[in-house]
């Protein structure tokens, strides 16, 4: 058996980082579909998940993938796919599904320029959006954004064991910027990972009822195997997955224990790295928007000019609105970087409030990074 | 004394009201099924049932007491290939409609044959959209008339055994809800097949097959199939015009091929 954890420090690419994050984590399957700039993920996993036991499918589209997916989770594997936006796309409606069968699974989209087929080895923010609310129906996300190839290995190991614990689908938000970039990655002592599993159902027990769904403090999952005899449906169900598709209270039930499912913790999961204390402007970012702000941070400083700092987004969903508010109080403006046309911006406009000046600032050229000159321009509009 | 069908014991508690119409073959299907496990001596409880959407989806979901994944329009093959990827132990059925299978999921259906995954998947063919409404489906004979196609069917119906033979099926059979006893024959024959086993059962729909084009009631569809219908051996015999519009029921394909597990297995077994 090969390791599952490859600890040392590494040149990697950060797609590879990506897939070594996941094994880190103790995923065992992979069902994937070949697409830029992801594939790299696909056969990292074909080639070492048989060293540990795991399984690797390429199925024959990534509706089949995220589907093989969704099923093998419910054998108890930690299950994962990697695509890009065109294979978000048709992941979508069984997207949605795992999330109403509440199936632990991860999802990777290294983002590229879209819309449509757009351009496969550029990167853009562009699905910010479409992994909050691509999927019919209301319901809740959760999302990370990593800007290194050293995040890639980290968040994705964050991304299984928020799944695990929440019984949901995560995504890592990359770009084809970080899922391709080569950089040091260090892989830690298996000791010093921290790893999550689901909760279970007690294996002594059988058949009969069990509350195996829509608990807010997450139900334990019934998996399949262990003679549960577990009814999985993505219609309208109750706490033990029994269908009601006739009655508008037992989907208002369905739905909002879902969606408190996630709310309720949303304290738990929103995750915000910040340097704001006195300062009176804010860079927002998020993913690998955060290394142009660092970097205009750093220019800033030689410059003297110390009333700027960095708020950034590690999880974009849950959006952390809360947090924002608070920064909104503190600040006089908040300057939102993103490589797309504005996709946060509204949720950062809408948790500021008026209480403090919110400008969005995309690069010159959309599916580059920013200038960091450009930002410190803008900062000197802002602060005279 | 309280009559109890012998078939009950595999049956979820509390799921006893069918969702399907008077006359549908959807229970002679869910019988034959049960009746190959009972007659097998197998445990439900090493099955995975997957099932997609349309009335077919609901012969398993949520009767059958044992696991059960329903799931998205057309993926039910796409699902239960992960689960029998993660979980080789677990014998794993898919039972669905036309629809469902060879329509929107075509595409897995034909790759699942091709990789020969160890999965039996029972296609109730009925010819048409049912749980919608009777809207034409692939599998709809030319000419018919349906709710979609009002001056009758322009398309030539998907003949799903010849395309699941071709793509690499280990087990290929075709009955009809008349052939009861052939289809649980082969319904056991299927579950201890290795590799991928396909089973079509024309299945009469008599609400939005039956009465809207007017081929008649349920025991008038049946009466079809079962004139209609000739076996395997006797087709042989039989040249294409006097073969046109007949039922070829039977077993079509029965060989040995390597099973997709079991070399996902031997990948594994290099690195232990």
């Amino acid at each position: 058996m090969g390791k599952e954890i490859l600890t040392g420090v590494y040149f990697m690419q950060g797609d590879i980082a990506c897939a070594e994050g996941a094994l880190a984590a103790g995923c065992k399957f992979f069902g994937g579909y070949p697409i830029t700039p992801a594939s790299e993920i696909a056969e990292r996993m074909a080639e070492r998940l048989p060293e540990v036991g795991g399984v690797y499918i390429q199925m024959e589209d990534e509706l089949a993938s995220i589907a093989a997916v969704v099923g093998s989770s419910w054998t108890g594997a930690k299950s994962m796919t990697a695509t890009s936006g065109p294979g978000i796309s048709l992941m979508q409606e069984n997207i949605g599904y795992a999330v109403a069968t509440e199936t632990p699974c991860v999802l990777i989209n290294v983002q590229r320029g879209g819309p449509s087929t757009g351009i496969p080895s550029i990167h853009l923010q562009g699905d910010i959006i479409q992994a909050r609310r691509g999927s019919h129906g209301e319901y809740k996300i959760i999302a990370l954004a990593p800007a290194s190839a050293q995040e890639m290995f980290d968040f994705t190991i964050d991304a299984f064991n928020l799944a695990e614990k929440y019984r949901t689908p995560v995504f890592v938000l990359a770009d084809a910027f970080v899922g391709h970039m080569r950089e040091e990655v260090i892989i830690p002592e298996p000791e010093k990972i921290y790893r999550v599993q689901r909760k279970l159902r007690d294996s002594g027990t059988s058949g009969g009822k069990f509350r195996g769904f829509l608990d807010e403090d997450v139900a334990p999952m019934p998996i399949f195997g262990y003679g549960f005899k577990t009814h999985v449906t993505g219609s309208c169900h109750n706490d033990f997955g029994q269908r009601n598709v006739i009655d508008a209270e037992a989907l208002d039930y369905y739905i909002k224990r879902l969606n408190n499912k996630i709310s309720k913790r949303a304290h738990e999961i929103i995750s915000v790295s910040q340097d704001m204390d006195g300062k009176e402007v804010a860079l927002i970012s998020y993913g690998s928007c955060y290394r142009a702000a660092r970097e205009a941070l750093n220019i800033l400083e030689d410059e003297g000019m110390r009333q700027v700092g960095s708020f950034r987004l590690i999880t974009v969903w849950p959006f952390p609105r809360v947090q924002i508010q608070e920064l909104a109080r503190k600040v006089k403006s908040i300057i939102v970087l993103e490589n797309n046309l504005g996709q946060i911006t509204p949720y950062v406009e809408a948790a500021a409030g008026g209480q403090a000046e919110v400008i969005f600032l995309p690069p010159r050229v959309l599916g580059t990074l920013h200038d960091p000159h450009a930002i410190v321009d803008k900062v000197k509009e802002v602060i005279p | 004394m309280k009559l109890v069908h012998p078939l009950m014991k595999y049956v979820r508690p509390g799921a006893i009201s069918t969702a399907t119409c008077a006359g549908c073959g959807d229970g002679i299907m869910a019988q034959a099924v049960l009746r190959a496990i009972d007659e097998l001596e197998l445990n439900i409880d090493d099955f995975v049932f997957v099932s997609g959407i349309g009335c077919a989806g609901w012969i398993p979901s949520p009767f059958f007491n044992a696991d059960t994944l329903h799931t998205t329009h057309g993926r039910p093959i796409a699902f239960a290939s992960g689960v029998k990827l993660a979980r080789p132990d677990r014998k794993v059925v898919v039972i669905s409609g036309d629809g469902d299978l060879a329509a929107i999921g075509g595409n897995h259906l034909i790759h699942a044959a091709r990789r020969n995954i160890g999965m039996t998947v029972i296609c109730a063919n009925n010819g048409i959209y049912g749980m919608t409404g009777g809207q034409v489906a692939p599998t709809t004979p030319l000419g018919l008339k349906t709710t979609t196609t009002p001056y009758g069917n322009v398309e030539r119906a998907f003949d799903l055994c010849a395309l699941v033979e071709a793509a690499g099926a280990s087990y290929v059979a075709r009955w009809t809800t008349y052939h009861a006893r052939g289809l649980t024959r082969s319904v056991k024959k299927a579950l201890t097949k290795r590799g991928f086993s396909f089973i079509e059962v024309l299945s009469q729909c008599p609400v939005q097959y039956g009465r809207r084009t007017g081929v008649g009631n349920a025991v008038a569809m049946m009466k079809g199939y079962k004139e209609n219908s000739l076996s395997v051996k006797k087709a042989a015999s039989l040249n294409e015009e006097e073969l046109k519009n007949k039922i070829i029921v039977g077993e079509l394909v029965d060989k040995d091929s390597p099973e997709l597990t079991e070399e996902i297995e031997k990948v594994r077994r290099i690195h232990e």
